[in-house]
């Protein structure tokens, strides 16, 4: 049977969620960005532990350190917003809750992000 | 799909319940439920980072929670979590790559992901009370 797919269709290459590849692409990404972030981020904390207040701010007052965490936050929370979504699209069947749930995987994640983001730069600038 | 009948009685396909364990399989599941465990764990690296930029006495405070024996025994956990899924993504780049698909690497990669992130996270807890 010869292929009914007009020449559009073939050149977008999204299939019925009109995405594509792109969730899989992204959530690539953020994997190989992370193995080098959360691995320095794991060195960080144990830098860090027991630190007092005064050896704590300093170290995030460095740009190159605080510019890291700022990408760990970041690139971890999109990583964990995609791979949570799976989850939910996974085991969650009904209609209703499952679009509550995938609204509040995104409140989550930019919430988590955003108040780890504006500490770290409270921090960072010296407040 | 959209619009099953979910109600219906249909008969099932058979689900986890049915089958052996096996390392692969055990292995693919742990990566899912640490996955979903990091994800809430972020919640305690939001509360650090907050309470931090809060002020000392927050800072403090932080710290106690963390340094408790619940403290410590939670981010033990969450080292192993974020151990395991690391090389369990690890596993899934070389799959993407192509290769470990045979059932003697796909076995050898799974038990390497298990020793390997208990290892690595008894590693990593030897050397934070070394440097501290």
């Amino acid at each position: 049977m010869t292929d009914m797919r007009t020449p559009l269709k073939k050149v977008t290459g999204l299939g019925s969620a009109k995405d594509g590849t792109t969730h899989f692409l992204r959530q690539r990404l953020t994997a190989v960005a992370n193995v080098f972030l959360i691995s320095f981020f794991v060195i960080l904390v144990i830098a860090l532990q027991g630190a007092d207040y005064a050896s704590f701010t300093e170290a995030l007052s460095n740009p190159i350190i605080s510019t890291l965490l700022l990408l760990v936050i970041l690139v971890g929370c999109l990583h964990m917003k995609l791979g949570m979504q799976v989850i939910i699209e996974d085991y969650v069947h009904s209609e209703g809750l499952k679009f509550l749930l995938l609204m509040g995987n995104v409140f989550f994640a930019s919430i988590i992000a955003l108040a780890s983001v504006v500490a770290v730069l409270k921090i960072s600038f010296g407040a | 799909m959209a619009n099953a009948d979910l109600k219906a009685n249909r008969p099932l396909s058979p689900h986890l319940q049915i089958y052996k364990p096996i390392v692969t399989m055990v292995m693919s599941i742990l990566h899912r439920i640490t996955g979903a465990a990091l994800y809430f764990g972020t919640i305690l690296m939001a509360f650090w980072l907050v309470c931090a930029a809060a002020g000392p006495e927050s800072y403090q405070f932080a710290m106690d929670v963390f340094g408790s024996f619940l403290g410590r025994l939670v981010l033990f956990g969450f080292t192993w979590a974020l151990v395991h899924h690391m090389l369990g993504g690890l596993r899934h780049f070389i799959w993407d790559m192509g290769h470990g698909f045979d059932l003697s690497a796909a076995n050898w990669m799974a038990r390497a992901t298990i020793v390997g992130s208990v290892a690595l996270t008894v590693i990593l807890w030897i050397i934070g009370f070394i440097v501290a």
